[in-house]
């Protein structure tokens, strides 16, 4: 019965959050903005590397780096919508006393509200991917793309993302001011630190060492190598080292190590969340307005 | 018998961050209070007196500094969830709500999180818009709203659960008056339809918790200061009523002097000589018929009366030595 109610729950509150990302505008115009918005993203990072690189884009460096920035939307959207749930319903709708007084799972509450912006999200990185092999080389070939390693390795990856984005969410609870600052200065951590668009091996050791306990750095190895399996190979045969700094590890181990790492953020972030919800509990900031 | 609401030395401490911007505030101190099912329980004070925060504390909201509250038996700060099942919160001046939803959207969606079957949901909301009247705007979306047609949406999302306990916060501050009685009204129909139902109000209207409570509790500086019916708490005063008549063709008022329950008693002629004005001190409420058969009795016509009680305030000012407001 629990698992019924829940799973109606995350239905009913996926139908708010989509109603919230898309319907403050006409399908017409939303459509083009979540086209738009992702590649004119992108492009801010390939001409800086065209600058820097003098034009060439096909070959297996700007692969990697191409499909490692598309998947980190993930990371900083879902991260934030997470958090933007808690603070959107607290100061802009004023609706976060009775939303947490509600009998219900907070958590799937959350999870509903935030698949709507993986959805949205996967399209933008669909759209994103597609742009980059069809207008700048970007060496994906759906025949080679490893689909059993992929699914897998998305849903634990987004899973792990959004957990994380519970943990911000208790931080929100907190504080209206910075919550979105912190937010920002994680998502950027993951961001230099999980080898997005460079490896982590350029990285000084001690900061290698962190990479090394953050999910995102297994995630974006594994997704990299079902998504661009032949650029990833290409990667390793033109450095003639250990480029990405995972060379030596096979898919499973990958998997594994993503799993273990996913499921020690898991356990912190239910910690995060359980502790600042007791704080604001305390403190009575649930139901508090910062005009923020 | 279990009761609705129970506190027990219920204490809430604000400290500010840091000594220099604020002092220590002390919102509730040992309040005790048990209300009991079926009953229509007021907390009246002045703004800051501690009302929001006991609400706020049974409510799962706020966790007590010291002491225990239980609602439906259970204990607010562990059994959450318990706790949540059976109640809902209604604050009074509250325009919370999902702009880009329409009306019926957001108690739909409101209703969805407290579980209720989606037809059983519509219906209940079909029922409290046509009530409230709002069945006209259920397809608007709700930032085209205004203040008081949100406020009654707010008040029909606490209801459409059908919680056991719920509580009102204040829940015609700002209503015009037709609001507010409207509001007013449907309280007093919602919880004389089932007896397991209980409201707890909270307000710093004198005449709405007169009119509304079974029982209120006066409060002040996070201390409850009184607890009883409003009848028996203006007792306190120890004021009598007053019933003052406007008669016509009463010549003789001798009787009326030795009718049992009367303090004391005047009478004036208007100018005119064509009516007599008869005030009368109570001291037993019972005396009222009896003047009135006297009156009569005499072949004289009554042209008015009333009957003036001590009021809420007057029990407030008694208690606290200044006014509610």
């Amino acid at each position: 019965m629990a698992v019924i109610n829940d799973l109606r729950l995350l239905k009913n509150s996926a139908w708010l959050g989509w109603q919230m990302e898309a319907n403050w505008t006409d399908p017409f115009l939303f459509a083009t903005y979540s086209i738009v918005k992702p590649i004119a993203g992108t492009l801010i990072l390939v001409f800086m590397y065209l600058v820097i690189t003098g034009g060439e884009t096909a070959n297996d460096f700007f692969s990697y780096m191409y499909v490692g920035n598309a998947l980190y939307m993930f990371v900083a959207e879902v991260l934030f919508g997470v958090t933007w749930v808690i603070h959107d319903d607290r100061e802009h709708y004023m609706t976060l006393k009775h939303v947490y007084m509600a009998p219900m799972n907070f958590y799937v509450y959350i999870l509903g509200r935030s698949a709507i912006k993986i959805a949205i999200t996967s399209f933008g990185v669909l759209v994103t991917l597609a742009f980059g092999v069809l207008a700048l080389g970007v060496g994906i070939n759906l025949g080679a793309v490893d689909w059993l390693l992929l699914a897998p390795s998305l849903v634990v990856g987004l899973l792990c993302i959004c957990i994380l984005g519970l943990a911000m969410g208790g931080v929100s609870f907190l504080t209206a001011k910075h919550s979105i600052g912190i937010n920002e200065g994680l998502a950027g951590v993951f961001y230099v630190m999980s080898g997005v668009v460079f490896p982590i091996t350029i990285l000084p050791s001690w900061a290698q060492t962190i990479s090394k306990f953050l999910p995102v750095t297994y995630w974006m190895e594994v997704v990299r190598r079902a998504v661009v399996p032949e650029a990833m190979d290409g990667l390793a045969a033109s450095s003639g080292y250990d480029v990405t700094g995972m060379g030596d590890m096979s898919d499973l181990t990958l998997m594994v190590l993503l799993l273990v790492s996913a499921g020690v953020f898991f356990v912190m972030s239910i910690g995060v969340f359980r502790v600042a919800d007791n704080i604001a509990r305390k403190k009575g900031k649930v139901d508090w307005t910062t005009a923020y | 018998m279990q009761h609705a609401v129970e506190t027990q030395s219920l204490t809430r401490v604000f400290r500010p961050k840091k000594k220099k911007e604020g002092k220590v505030v002390t919102a509730l101190d040992s309040v005790d209070l048990r209300i009991d099912r079926g009953e229509l329980f007021g907390i009246l004070g002045p703004n800051g007196a501690g009302k929001t925060t006991i609400l706020k504390i049974l409510s799962t909201l706020l966790l007590p500094t010291s002491g225990k509250a239980y609602v439906a038996g259970f204990d607010v700060a562990k059994d959450l969830l318990e706790v949540r099942k059976r109640i809902n919160m209604v604050s009074g001046g509250e325009i919370s709500g999902y702009g880009l939803l329409t009306v019926r959207e957001n108690l739909w969606m409101f209703s969805q999180f407290y579980g209720l079957k989606s037809k059983e949901a519509h219906r209940r909301i079909d029922v409290l818009l046509d009530r409230f009247g709002l069945r006209d705007k259920d397809k608007e979306k709700v930032r085209t709203l205004s203040t008081g047609q949100r406020q009654k949406m707010n008040v029909i999302r606490g209801f459409v659960t059908n919680p056991e306990i719920i509580f009102l916060d204040e829940p015609t501050l700002g209503l015009d008056v037709n609001a507010a009685r409207t509001v007013r009204e449907f309280v007093v129909d919602w919880i004389r339809e089932d007896p397991n139902r209980t409201i707890l109000l909270t307000t710093h209207y004198m005449m709405e918790a007169d009119e509304l409570c079974d029982r209120i509790a006066i409060i002040d500086d996070g201390k409850i200061l009184a607890c009883d019916t409003p009848h028996n708490l203006k007792k306190l005063v120890g004021m009598n009523s007053t019933l003052t008549l406007s008669v016509g063709g009463l010549n003789d008022i001798n009787d009326f002097g030795s009718i049992p329950g009367i303090g004391n008693f005047s009478s004036t002629k208007d100018a005119e000589g064509n009516a007599t004005s008869l005030r009368f001190i109570l001291e037993d409420e019972s005396a009222v018929s009896d003047i009135v058969s006297t009156v009569l009795g005499k072949g004289s016509k009554i042209l008015s009366l009333q009957k003036t009680e001590p009021t809420l305030e007057d029990v407030f000012i008694k208690l606290v030595g200044r006014g509610l407001e």
